[in-house]
Order: C-alpha cells, then sequence, then structure tokens
C-alpha cells in the first residue's frame, strides 16, 4: 500500500497494465513527451517506447477511430482524451461504430478498447474544461461506463475497464486528480466493473454519487450529523448500474438524494431515480430528489461555485426530504 | 470524362476508338480472373435492384459502373490484405468468398448477413460516411506496429472527402506511415450533390499533397489502370513508403440508391454516355481485342454469376427468423444481467 494522489494512481494502473499485457497501448493527444496534459500518462513513454505510448495527430474522432483499427489488428488501445468537453468529436465514431461493432461481426471480433478522459469543474478552467458529458457515452449501447472517486479506485476501475473485452470509458474527475490522496493497493489491482461501494454507512437517507460529487456528499454527510444519519453510495460504474447495491441501500434508508454536476435533464441521476421508481417504490418514503447542475451551459469560473452541487444544496435537499 | 480529363490526365491502360490499349503485365489468366469479378459484381448489382423491386431485399445502394474500381482493386492486393467498404462496395466481399447470401441478407435486414472480418480480410460495411477512414488507417498502422506487411485498402466516395474522418484518417496513416490506400471512387455525385459543390480543390488527388503522400488520378472504368496504380500504391505501403491516395474518376450513371431518383438533378444525355463507355463493356472490349474472350466464354461466366445470385438469395431467403436473443447476443462480451430480463420478458409477452 502506497498513498497516492488520485492522478498517481491512474499513472500506476497504466504502466502495471502494461506491463503485464503487451498488447496494451496509450495513444492520445501529448501523451509521449509530455506525459499528458494532468501527467497521468508520464514515464510511459521512457518506460515502453514511443511505439506503445504514441503521442497522436489532434484529432478525437481519429483517436477513437484509429483505435477500432488498432483492435482489429489485435491491440488494446487506451485513448486518452485530453478534456471532456474535447472528447465530442470522438462520440461519431463510439455511438457509430464502438458500441456496435462486436455485434455487427456476431461477437466474432471484440473492441477491447478504452477512451478516458479528465472530467468536471471545480478547477477555475477556461471555458470547455469543465464539461460532465457521462450521459454521452452511458446512452451509447455496446459501451461500458466507470468513473472513479478515491485513488485505489482510480486504479481498479481503470485495469478492470483495460481487461474487459468490451469498450470501456472512464471518467476521470479533474478535480480530485490532485486534492484526493489516498491508500492504492501495490501491483496488480482490479476492481470489478458493475460494482458500487458504500463510501459512508448510514440509516436515514442515501446519497447517491459519483465521482467528484462522493467526497461532497461525504462531506455533506458530516454537515447533517446530528440531524440525519446519511449513507453514501458511491455507485464506480454508471453502465452496467450495481442495482443491487442502490436497492439495498434505499431499502434500509427509505429516502434518496442524487447528486451530479451535469446538468439536470436526462442526467444520469434521473436514470437512477427511474430505477428507484421502478423497483424500490414500496421501499420509498419521500420523493427521490436531485442535486444537480443547471441545465445552462458550463459558466465562466467565477460562477462556478454557484452552479456545481455544494453542501448547502444537498443539505437542503436532505432536509427537505426528511419533513417531507 | 472529356472535360474533367483536360484538368490532370486520369491513368489508363485501356483504349478507345482514339487511343490504343497500353500494356499489361497480368497474365491472360489474371485477366479472365478479373472479368469474371467485375462481371460478378454487375450481376449482383442488377440482380439485387430486381430483388429490391420484387421486395426481396430493403432499399439498396447501386454500385453499377463501378465495379472496374471495386474489382480492380481487389485483385491488386494479397489474399492477407484487408479492405474496408462502404455501403456502395457491398458486394467486394464476395470477391473474398463472402456468400453472396451473407450480403443479400445484410440487405435483407437479417443479421445472418453478418460476417467475422479476420475471416475474410474484409471489414463490415461501413454505413456512416468516411468514418471507416480511420478503421483502415488505424488497423494499417497496427499491422505495421506488429512487424505484420498487410496492407490495408479503404473504399470511399468523393462526397466522403468533405468529412472529417476522412480528413483525420488519411493525416493519422500519413503521419504514422501506415500501409494503406485510399481509394476514393470519385463518380461526381454524392447523393444529388455535384463535385463542385462537395470540393473547389482542382482535383480530388490534389488534397494528398496536404497530407504529405502521394495522389494518382486513374480513369474509374479502366479496371486495368484502377489495378496498376492500386498495385503500385500497395507495394510503396508495403515497403513502408506510406500511404497513396487513389482517386478513380468515374461517373455514377445509376441512382444512388434504390430509393433515389436522379431525374431531378442529373443530366440525362451524360448519364447516357456514362453507360455507353461503362467499365464491363470497356473490359470485354479488351480482351475481345486480346483474342481472350469470345461471347461463348462471355455467356458462360454470366451464366455461372447468375447461377451464383439465384443461389444466394433463394439461401437468404431460407434463413430462419432471427431469434429474439439475437438483439441481445453479442452486443457485449460480458452482458449485464438487465439482459436476460429484458430477454425473458419479450419472451413472454410474444408468448414463447
Amino acid at each position: 500500500m502506497a498513498e497516492r494522489l488520485l492522478v498517481e494512481a491512474v499513472n500506476d494502473a497504466l504502466h502495471e497494465e502494461m506491463e503485464r499485457d503487451e498488447n496494451v497501448l496509450v495513444i492520445g493527444e501529448d501523451v509521449g513527451r509530455a506525459g499528458g496534459v494532468f501527467r497521468a500518462t508520464a514515464g510511459l513513454r521512457d518506460r515502453f517506447g514511443a511505439d506503445r505510448c504514441v503521442d497522436m495527430p489532434l484529432a478525437e474522432a481519429g483517436i477513437l477511430g484509429g483505435a477500432v483499427g488498432l483492435c482489429m489488428a489485435g491491440w488494446r488501445p487506451v485513448c486518452e482524451m485530453q478534456y471532456d468537453a474535447f472528447s465530442y468529436p470522438c462520440l461519431d465514431q463510439l455511438i457509430n461504430h464502438v458500441g456496435r461493432y462486436r455485434w455487427r461481426t456476431r461477437g466474432a471480433m471484440s473492441f477491447p478498447l478504452v477512451v478516458r478522459m479528465p472530467y468536471g469543474g471545480g478547477v477555475r478552467a477556461p471555458e470547455l474544461h469543465d464539461d460532465s458529458p457521462e450521459t454521452y457515452y452511458v446512452h451509447a449501447p455496446g459501451v461500458k461506463v466507470a468513473i472513479p472517486a478515491t485513488p485505489a479506485d482510480a486504479k481498479g476501475l481503470l485495469a478492470a475497464a483495460i481487461r474487459d473485452a468490451d469498450p470501456v470509458v472512464i471518467l476521470e474527475p479533474k478535480l480530485l486528480y490532485r486534492t484526493s490522496r489516498g491508500e492504492v493497493p501495490d501491483g496488480e489491482h482490479v476492481v470489478p466493473l458493475g460494482s458500487a461501494r458504500v463510501a459512508r454507512e448510514g440509516t436515514d437517507v442515501t446519497l447517491v454519487a459519483y465521482g467528484a460529487m462522493v467526497p461532497l456528499a461525504e462531506r455533506a454527510a458530516e454537515a447533517l450529523e446530528g440531524e440525519a444519519s446519511c449513507e453514501v453510495l458511491d455507485l464506480r460504474t454508471l453502465k452496467p448500474l450495481d442495482e443491487e447495491a442502490l436497492l439495498a441501500s434505499v431499502r434500509k434508508t427509505g429516502k434518496a438524494v442524487i447528486v451530479q454536476e451535469a446538468p439536470r435533464t436526462l442526467g444520469f441521476a434521473a436514470e437512477v431515480a427511474a430505477v428507484l421508481a421502478e423497483k424500490a417504490i414500496l421501499d420509498l418514503h419521500g420523493p427521490v430528489l436531485r442535486v444537480t447542475g443547471y441545465d445552462v451551459p458550463y459558466p465562466y469560473w467565477q460562477l462556478e461555485d454557484l452552479y456545481m452541487p455544494s453542501v448547502d444544496r444537498v443539505a437542503d435537499a436532505v432536509r427537505r426530504l426528511l419533513s417531507f | 470524362m472529356t472535360e474533367l480529363a483536360a484538368e490532370s490526365p486520369l491513368l489508363r491502360v485501356i483504349g478507345d476508338d482514339a487511343t490504343p490499349d497500353g500494356a499489361t503485365d497480368l497474365t491472360d489468366a489474371a485477366l479472365l480472373a478479373l472479368h469474371r469479378s467485375l462481371l460478378l459484381l454487375r450481376t449482383y448489382d442488377e440482380r439485387s435492384v430486381v430483388y429490391h423491386r420484387q421486395g426481396r431485399i430493403g432499399t439498396y445502394a447501386i454500385s453499377w459502373g463501378h465495379e472496374a474500381i471495386q474489382a480492380g482493386a481487389v485483385h491488386a492486393l494479397e489474399e492477407r490484405d484487408w479492405i474496408f467498404p462502404s455501403y456502395r462496395e457491398s458486394a467486394v466481399g464476395l470477391l473474398r468468398g463472402i456468400p453472396p447470401a451473407t450480403v443479400l441478407s445484410w440487405w435483407r435486414g437479417h443479421p445472418s448477413g453478418w460476417w467475422n472480418p479476420a475471416q475474410y480480410g474484409v471489414a463490415s460495411i461501413c454505413v456512416p460516411i468516411a468514418t471507416q477512414v480511420p478503421h483502415a488507417a488505424g488497423f494499417a498502422w497496427g499491422c505495421r506496429l506488429r512487424e505484420d506487411d498487410r496492407v490495408a485498402l479503404v473504399f470511399f466516395g468523393d462526397g466522403a472527402t468533405s468529412e472529417g474522418a476522412f480528413h483525420e484518417g488519411a493525416n493519422l496513416a500519413a503521419v504514422k506511415k501506415a500501409p494503406l490506400v485510399l481509394l476514393c471512387n470519385n463518380n461526381q455525385w454524392a447523393i444529388s450533390t455535384p463535385l463542385a459543390e462537395q470540393s473547389a480543390a482542382a482535383t480530388l488527388a490534389d488534397k494528398a499533397a496536404g497530407y504529405g503522400m502521394p495522389g494518382v488520378r486513374v480513369d474509374g472504368t479502366d479496371a486495368l489502370a484502377v489495378h496498376d496504380a492500386v498495385r503500385e500504391a500497395a507495394a510503396q505501403a508495403r515497403a513502408g513508403e506510406g500511404p497513396t491516395f487513389v482517386e478513380a474518376v468515374t461517373y455514377r450513371a445509376a441512382p444512388h440508391a434504390t430509393a433515389d431518383d436522379p431525374s431531378a438533378y442529373v443530366d440525362p444525355d451524360r448519364v447516357e454516355e456514362a453507360r455507353r463507355d461503362e467499365c464491363l463493356g470497356r473490359l470485354e472490349g479488351y480482351l475481345q481485342r486480346r483474342g481472350l474472350l469470345n461471347e461463348k466464354l462471355a455467356q458462360s461466366v454470366r451464366a455461372e454469376a447468375l447461377d451464383l445470385m439465384r443461389q444466394g438469395i433463394a439461401a437468404a431467403e431460407a434463413e430462419p427468423p432471427a431469434d429474439p436473443a439475437l438483439l441481445f447476443e453479442h452486443a457485449l462480451g460480458d452482458p449485464p444481467a438487465s439482459f436476460a430480463h429484458d430477454l425473458a420478458e419479450l419472451r413472454r409477452i410474444q408468448g414463447g
């Protein structure tokens, strides 16, 4: 066990998995010489060579489309998209091909590629360095999506993604890259996709969160101590969703507040609320509430604290729910 | 063709009234094999239009007149090389052993139209324009990284050169010296949009310079010229020289697809001219002048192709209805629990 920052845990996973499987390639913009703009791929080019940690032309659809072809040639590419909002050109390939190609070949070919990118706000960055695009990725059939909230999970989920037979998108909360430090197992560490984690036990309300909203929910739970016992459920994987863990927690608490920083409409919180409506209606003792970003463009950073879910907004939702 | 030829000469082998035939180093057997492939593709296309009219296949993208580009290119590759088709080249896999029934099933919207690209070296038919170009670039580059001397060839049309995916794929291939042949079927129409509204470049091959790769122009109705250009490009690619852009110039003498009515936008005289100069007739004329083909032989090759198609459509129509499980099977290697639940519910509602 070593204490690592979340971004260091990502780097650790890449080193481990490239060592373990010589078919793993890391490709992306500035991932080689620079080691990535967040340093997530630092050291890989020196260790594994310029043919396995590859600086690519600045073209996101070309990177992901190229990765489809690399899979056909037997590689397992890990594609870095430099930022959340810069990833949108790759959605063309993701939606049209990455998620469909296996089905088209009747399962004869698999596309074991990974797309990983920093996502989310709160880092005082210029416009379009702050988006939470998970809905677009989750909505594409044939693709799995995971979002770590801790350094250990950042390593373990990425390792699972790289080993998975299916395409996996990993969104890494950039706010936590260098603000989240924690114990990370040395050597091989795999966190299976599709399993949620109870980040904090509680009995009165379940706070459902993922990514950077997990530590926020934990802070809200602390702030509410004495008023309400909050359970914090870290989903870790959005698709496939660990419904059992979600339903088990809500069965216990009877109340749910879902926290996401993406805009509200059709955000992942809506999916969680729908699952609860379908499968937990008799366990619920109040409405399912959402605390989300607003249905507006992500603002310039002097306004971003107003946009982002806050401890106060989460606490307010919990209090409304308790008094229902 | 004449107005385009004036801009920049097109590579040609097969002659016409004004020009004698050029030289080819293809053997007689190779020439006859090429002819058989053109005829198979032509027969496939003409029968498919009929099958569509008979309601036996769905909407179909017509490839009439493009057989020289398709067969000429495939015959110039090695068996181990990979082909990345667009829907316009739906039948190109027939030249690699994919059964006609499989391709006809694809047009019938039946899952027996699936194939394993690795089995034939033919990627799945790509529907969204130009998006197969990065796949081919990535595959070719991936082979080069493995020191595997395979070459990839990607088909696309003139309209595709406007797409970002074409640019991103071509650039990637050039930067990584990927062994790729970019084969543009410039038939001068993207559905109803003429080339002049697609590109202001003097020729599409000029675009190659921007990627640092050679660009060549070839007469797309001349199977031998296409063959030579692709063979040269593939040899360069295999030797580590990187990709080549081959612009095969032709004219779309048929509708874009069975759902298209080009009478609203094409000049019928120009179509008539293109139909008169079509590629199969040009190759047959050449072979007759060489004394390799007579009407009897042509008839027997045609009958063979027709027979293959008759068997193909019969086999496609004999496929049992797709099992509902195929909705879910193969979507993911590791399917979520919801798939089994959804399938069970679907079967229950269907009473199965």
